[in-house]
């Protein structure tokens, strides 16, 4: 549950942040733009005092907010409120928004407050102005999740999963879809609580059976309310891991597939790294043909070259009959260790290293070259510094090993990081050191006559 | 003579004596029976929602019939208040303003005589009253019922008994004149019918449109101008930043002034353009209304300001020192500058509305530039001197504590500036706490009052559910009225009382009189402007010492007015203290030398 509930947490605050940033129209604040954007807005006529208390407010609540004063806050919301009353129309639509923003944060945080002021205020803000309800409805549930309140989210989802007014904006739309997969999300969540009680249960129990299709059932309305959102464009990571599972539990491979597919190839659909990982891991639980397993990667490589899946990838490359999948396997391996969160990967560098040798040895020097071209003027004091073969050698020996054998393969014997490396009079791994020099020797691109 | 503008039409049924509850707005015991048989006090004219019918049945059966019952009557009730006239709002805004100045202390005659005139006047003047065919009833004339109007016109004493407290009080219902009367109960059906469209007044929609040369019409604010003009014939100790700072305060009625209106008194549509105010009044604007009104009143010359008057600077500039915690030694030489530059004269103080250039001095402005160029003479605020006289205080009061302290222009800053300092932070919180909807919402049309009834439930729900979050500490209640915002006490370490501190040190004796020690002096304004902006000058806040600064901020923020406009005061000042020099000073730079003598 904990994770889970982060996440939504998660999606929620960040929701607020764009929304904050969205009422500041930038991320920054001007106070005198502020003022001069105010009067271009009214045509120039003078402010009334009403619309300075209101601002004047606005600014105290969201200062209060920022350092954390309560009680001070809710006293200017309080005050705010009246917005409610305002006769500039387009103001006054604004405000619901403005004030359920703000005064479910004060609820959230406030000493005094409880579920109960909280559910009322959202009650409330929800029949405020049609524009308004799903949204409010859908953090209402989101702020129950939080607090562990299962069933009154659920409620609260249904209800809102039941509201209809008039044409719905597509907008409202998103939203509807949103509610039902929430909604789905619950009934995924006491499913695997099920299937969690269902593994302890021996399959002859009688208990076992009824069990089963409680399961079941969840997992069919789950379905459906999935079903929709993940048609829709967008990012639904936690809605679509969580019904390929429901889906692959039940044996329906085809159907998995083809929702992770389409996540994942639909181009209406943003661009999304995880979309290729889920329909990666699931292409390879099912055991599915190399060349396939490749393609999905490509992808994912071309996003996120310094994805840790990219290891694998060159693995699969490596295995590969076709000429140009070994060179693509070089090339991702240069391509990871360009991240520096990927500097003291030592797999990536074994990876190289023995790559290198390997290719060399198949006569493929100019692949090498290719690669180390971009790279000679960055890659010496990114990663073959003096600081780094004493860093290194003090941190991990074996890293600095493999390090040392590629720096001395694509810069020579003469570079730094390979001569303090060789200098290290190192009794257990003496062996393993004169083997690198002999493979440097034997390998190294650089022209040994220079 | 004054008397509660409207009354009830229906003559007052017997008191009720089954329904013994206070009421919610008065406290009083005293209820009458609508026709509606709602129960209305009879000394505020709040109607309860309590029925008779509810309280004598309280048959559950019969409840939802009395319900629907109710709705309807309801329902035609609001459509159909009271018949009244934009005049007479701001008629009973006025009455409510007087009566408020009256608890405040002022005498009685402003109510019954000077103001009634002055409004009487002006009914006149606009041709709404007190005349041949006024203005608001020229188009109805035609269905006009004879008999209960026949003397509208020509009766004089229209406010005769606007003095009467309320109805309640005076137990008969109707008196067959004043503005109380239901003008035309023929016309009514078709007039309201076609008013309630655009307004609760009759002749909102007509006022709002009409723009007849020469006339003045009346606005919320100009009924502070008309306070103010009555304030000023009477010589009440009260000046337009006090009667401005009451306002805010809210001992006078002013924003949502309307709210307080018998509830037949219906406003919507037209009215609230009229009615509703979402600004604060500003000094400048009320003084120039005043004189625009006392000019289209023609009013002659008003009682002379003379120096036992409160608004002489003398006076004036004593109390501003008091307020402003300066030594009392100080008015000696605010009284020598007063009497230099001539500002003290009965004839430039007095306001005459029919002189050629109709001008009257903004007396507590003026007084404070007074203080402002004697600061200036004694320290002068070039953020040096005033320092550096300072130090030999400090050092001379340390050494001499038996003696009379010396004024120390840096502890006075350090004092000063703290209180001003929290007094404005206090002053924006309210400013931005300040509810400024009333209880009563005004609605564009029928159409939208139930919206406008709903929206402000909402708002006083949501209200009710975070003030119980709002922190426990008291708020500061309503200030009492005062004319001193400040209360400097001796014996308070951090409000240090400076009021008994000598000037020895600043001031040096020459032969017999005393000069001050400084004998330099700066001009606040080199040029005037002489455009026809009619801005005396401006004032660039950065050019300035930080000294002058932060005396210039002080007094504006006391006085509640722009910096700006002290500034202009001031240069005035300089202007007729300096006559003789001004003219070269001009040419010459920025500072001028100059002894002064006293």
């Amino acid at each position: 549950m904990s994770d889970f509930s982060e996440e939504l947490i998660r999606s929620k605050t960040e929701d607020d942040q764009e929304e904050s940033c969205v009422l500041s129209g930038t991320g920054m604040y001007f106070p005198w733009l502020q003022k001069h954007i105010d009067t271009v807005e009214t045509g120039g006529k003078k402010e009334k005092d009403f619309a300075q208390t209101t601002s004047a407010c606005l600014n105290r609540i969201q200062e209060a907010l920022l350092k954390h004063q309560w009680p001070q806050a809710a006293g200017y919301m309080h005050s705010y409120f009246q917005i409610l009353e305002d006769s500039d129309s387009h103001k006054r639509q604004a405000a619901p928004e403005i004030i359920w923003k703000l005064g479910s944060e004060i609820l959230f945080y406030h000493p005094k407050s409880n579920m109960e002021t909280f559910n009322t205020f959202a009650d409330r803000m929800k029949n405020m102005g049609v524009m308004n309800y799903l949204k409010i409805s859908l953090q209402h549930a989101l702020y129950l999740l939080h607090h562990g309140m299962l069933e009154d989210a659920n409620r609260n989802l249904s209800r809102a999963e039941m509201w209809r007014y008039g044409e719905k904006s597509s907008s409202q739309e998103v939203l509807i879809n949103l509610i039902q997969a929430y909604k789905g999300l619950l009934q995924y969540y006491t499913w695997s609580k099920k299937k969690m009680e269902l593994s302890n249960l021996d399959e002859d129990d009688y208990a076992y059976n009824t069990a089963s299709q409680t399961m079941l059932n969840h997992s069919w309305k789950t379905s459906v309310n999935l079903g929709a959102l993940i048609q829709t464009p967008g990012v639904w990571d936690p809605f679509v891991k969580s019904y390929v599972e429901m889906l692959e539990f039940y044996g329906d491979q085809d159907g998995a597939r083809e929702v992770l597919t389409n996540y994942a190839y639909d181009e209406k659909f943003p661009s999304n790294p995880n979309a290729h990982v889920y329909l990666y891991n699931f292409l390879k639980r099912e055991k599915a043909p190399r060349e396939k397993l490749i393609s999905v990667l490509k992808i994912l490589y071309q996003i996120v070259p310094s994805h840790k899946l990219m290891l694998e990838f060159h693995r699969l490359l490596k295995k590969s009959e076709k000429k140009d999948h070994h060179k693509l396997g070089l090339e991702v391996l240069f391509g990871v260790l360009d991240f520096a969160g990927c500097t003291k990967n030592i797999t990536a560098w074994k990876y190289l290293a023995k790559y290198l040798r390997q290719t060399l040895m198949g006569n493929h020097l100019a692949w090498v070259q290719e690669e180390w071209n971009s790279r000679k003027t960055w890659w010496p004091s990114f990663h073959f510094s003096s600081f780094w073969a004493k860093s290194d050698w003090k941190e991990d020996v074996a890293l600095a090993c493999e390090k040392a054998l590629v720096a001395g393969i694509l810069l020579g014997k003469g570079c730094r990081y390979f001569r303090y490396i060789c200098k290290q009079d190192h009794q257990v791994l003496r062996k393993k050191i004169r083997r690198i020099r002999k493979s440097v020797k034997k390998h190294s691109i650089v022209n040994p006559g220079l | 003579m004054w008397k509660e503008p409207l009354k009830r039409r229906e003559p007052c049924e017997p008191r009720q004596k089954e329904f013994k509850e206070r009421c919610t707005q008065c406290a009083a015991v005293s209820w009458g029976l609508t026709d509606e048989g709602k129960y209305y006090c009879t000394s505020c004219h709040n109607v309860t929602e309590r029925s008779k019918e509810v309280i004598n049945t309280g048959a559950i059966p019969n409840t939802k019939i009395q319900a629907i019952n109710r709705g309807l009557k309801r329902k035609r009730k609001l459509e159909r208040g009271w018949d009244w006239y934009v005049c007479e709002g701001f008629q009973h805004i006025l009455y409510q303003q007087v009566e408020a100045l009256k608890t405040l202390g002022v005498g009685p005659e402003l109510k019954n005589e000077v103001l009634h005139n002055f409004w009487k006047r002006y009914l006149q003047k606009s041709k709404q009253a007190y005349c041949k065919n006024p203005v608001c009833r020229r188009k109805v004339t035609v269905l006009e019922d004879n008999q209960s109007h026949s003397d509208w016109d020509s009766e004089p004493e229209l406010l005769r008994d606007f003095s009467c407290p309320s109805f309640a009080e005076s137990g008969t219902e109707s008196q067959p004149d004043g503005l109380a009367q239901k003008p035309f109960p023929i016309s009514k059906a078709s007039q309201s019918e076609t008013a309630s469209i655009c307004s609760g007044s009759l002749d909102g929609v007509e006022y709002s449109l009409r723009k007849e040369k020469g006339i003045v019409k009346m606005t919320v604010p100009r009924t502070l101008a008309f306070c103010y003009l009555s304030l000023l014939w009477q010589r009440e100790t009260v000046t337009l930043s006090d009667l401005l700072r009451f306002v805010e305060e809210g001992h006078i009625p002013y924003i949502n002034a309307f709210q307080h209106f018998p509830e037949e008194m219906k406003l919507y549509g037209r009215d609230k353009g009229i009615f509703a105010i979402e600004s604060w009044p500003t000094y400048e604007d009320i003084y120039k209304k005043m004189i625009e009104i006392a000019k289209f009143l023609d009013l002659p010359r008003f009682p002379d300001i003379t120096e036992d008057c409160y608004l002489h600077p003398n006076i004036l500039c004593m109390k501003y020192l008091m307020e402003v915690n300066l030594p009392d030694e100080m008015n000696d030489l605010t009284c020598q500058v007063v009497k230099m530059t001539g500002v003290g004269e009965v004839d430039f103080l007095t306001f005459d509305p029919i002189a050629k250039m109709a001008k009257t001095v903004k007396y507590d402005v003026q007084a404070v530039a007074v203080i402002v160029v004697v600061l200036k003479l004694l320290f002068l605020l070039d953020d040096n001197l005033e320092w550096s006289l300072s130090n030999t205080a400090e050092k001379y009061n340390e050494n001499n504590k038996e003696d009379k302290p010396r004024f120390d222009f840096r502890k006075w800053y350090q004092v000063m500036k703290k209180s001003i300092d929290e007094k404005k932070q206090e002053w924006e919180e309210a400013r931005a706490k300040y509810l400024w909807k009333s209880e009563k919402p005004l609605y564009h049309s029928s159409i939208d009052r139930a919206v406008a009834f709903k929206r402000r439930e909402m708002v006083v729900d949501l209200q009710k559910q975070f003030s119980t979050l709002v922190d426990s500490t008291p708020t500061v209640g309503r200030k009492k009225p005062s004319s001193f915002q400040f209360n400097w006490a001796e014996g308070d370490a951090a409000r240090t009382c400076f009021h008994g501190h000598s000037l020895q040190g600043i001031l040096q004796n020459k032969g017999q009189s005393l000069t001050t020690k400084n004998s330099l002096y700066w001009l606040s304004t080199q040029k005037f402007c002489r455009s026809y902006c009619k801005h005396v000058t401006t004032y660039e806040e950065s050019n300035f010492s930080l000294s002058y600064q932060f005396i210039i901020n002080l007094f504006a923020f006391l006085l509640r007015i722009k910096t700006s406009f002290l500034h202009e005061e001031v240069s005035l000042i300089e202007k007729r203290l300096f006559k003789t020099k001004y003219s070269k000073t001009k040419k010459k730079s920025s500072r001028s030398r100059k002894g002064r003598k006293y």
